[in-house]
């Protein structure tokens, strides 16, 4: 007989959200007790054993840890290039499109932290990247992460000269790229792992 | 040695503005290298063999219709060219256009969008056994829905003889293509818009 996935009855978010978010695997974490150093390595940061996402991912632990710097350096590097708000932007535009409501909460949560433009971001939640926005730099992003995120990718030259006259310079225009793309890899591990549990009752 | 595989795919080498623009995000470019190393030059092969990796990762590149499938496609050949010609034979039926899927009952049901739902031929799974056949469904669910993703779908990989490790790299591995083939998409536009 097989290993067995782990069944959650809760539940499940139906509605895309800036609230806080759980999240529950559907595979077991590695236990605690048995984490070595290589796994830690993989962790990157020691707090996250506490994740069972990263506790589940970890069992794999050099691909771990290599994901895990790609996307601090896409998201964190602040030497130039596009504005934070707008990394968190892109990541939220392309879990938009995939349909991951946990990713989508998350970075949607840091676009309106850092934007301050929370009614702006919760329009692109509720009524979809398509929905208005006035920002030409939003527009732009918003359009090529969307792109990006289909399959075939339909990112094009019009999406560049879109992001180019909204006033953004070749390494902003290679963030926005990162950040989607990026998202195209965590939003799969986050969607097919395991499940969005509801925000923790006030 | 110190191949830069998404430089090579999209066609850049140190002078050019792509290859600069990457070197200031160094411990991306760094570490984006770093998977593909740990995924396709892995010290332990004991839940994912390398075949499989190879297998799974044409199959993923070859469904999104991403220029990096020629890569793969050779990895493969080199590996094993009964492989990669069950799986030319089966790409035809199994590629389409995403992303789709369902959406929680409730309000975002008025987004679902209805696709297809691929399983391997009775065919494809004589030819590349039951276990790299549910991998296949399960890469062409992650490709293309990844929205439909289930504990079922979880399931039907452990009954196929996968491991939770094994699941977890094989995950890693079709989510990791999935950025790596839009990294290169579109900085390859980009360079193309450089003057």
């Amino acid at each position: 007989m097989s290993e067995q996935v782990i069944r959650h009855t809760i539940d499940t978010p139906n509605v895309f959200t800036q609230a806080q978010l759980g999240w529950e695997a559907w595979l077991e974490p590695l236990p605690l007790e048995e984490l070595t150093e290589r796994h830690y390595e993989g962790l990157v940061d020691k707090g996250r054993a506490n994740s069972p996402y990263f506790r589940l991912l970890v069992r794999d632990p050099d691909i771990l840890g290599a994901r895990t710097r790609t996307d601090n350096d896409i998201f964190y590097n602040e030497k130039g290039g596009l504005p934070r708000a707008q990394r968190e932007l892109s990541a939220t535009s392309a879990s938009r499109t995939n349909g991951c409501l946990f990713c989508a909460s998350v970075h949607a949560r840091f676009a309106s932290h850092h934007s301050k433009s929370h009614q702006d971001v919760q329009r692109l939640l509720d009524d979809g990247t398509a929905a208005p926005q006035d920002d030409p730099q939003w527009r732009a992003t918003i359009n090529a992460s969307v792109a990006l995120t289909e399959t075939p990718t339909a990112f094009t030259a019009v999406n560049v000269r879109e992001l180019r006259s909204a006033g953004l310079d070749d390494l902003a225009i290679a963030d926005v790229i990162h950040g989607a793309a990026f998202f195209n890899w965590a939003n799969r591990l986050m969607l097919s792992l395991g499940e969005p549990t509801p925000p923790a009752e006030k | 040695m110190s191949t830069d595989v998404i430089d090579q795919l999209i066609g850049v080498e140190d002078g050019d503005a792509v290859f600069a623009l990457r070197t200031q995000r160094p411990d991306a470019k760094r570490n984006a290298q770093a998977s593909y190393d740990a995924l396709f030059h892995s010290d332990d092969v004991s839940h994912a063999s390398q075949l499989e990796r190879l297998a799974i990762a044409y199959w993923a590149v070859a469904l999104a219709q991403s220029p990096t499938a020629g890569h793969y496609r050779d990895l493969l050949a080199a590996a094993s060219p009964e492989t990669l010609e069950a799986l030319d034979a089966a790409l035809p039926d199994a590629v389409t256009s995403g992303p789709y899927g369902d959406y929680p009952e409730g309000p975002l049901t008025a987004e679902n969008e209805e696709g297809l739902i691929w399983g391997p031929s009775p065919d494809l799974t004589a030819a590349l056994g039951e276990r790299l056949a549910a991998a296949l469904a399960h890469t062409h669910l992650l490709t293309y829905r990844p929205r439909d993703a289930s504990a079922d779908a979880l399931q039907a990989l452990l009954d196929g003889g996968w491991s939770t490790t094994g699941i977890v790299t094989l995950s890693q591995l079709v989510s990791f293509l999935n950025f790596q083939l839009r990294v290169v998409a579109g900085l390859t536009v980009l360079k193309g818009e450089l003057r």
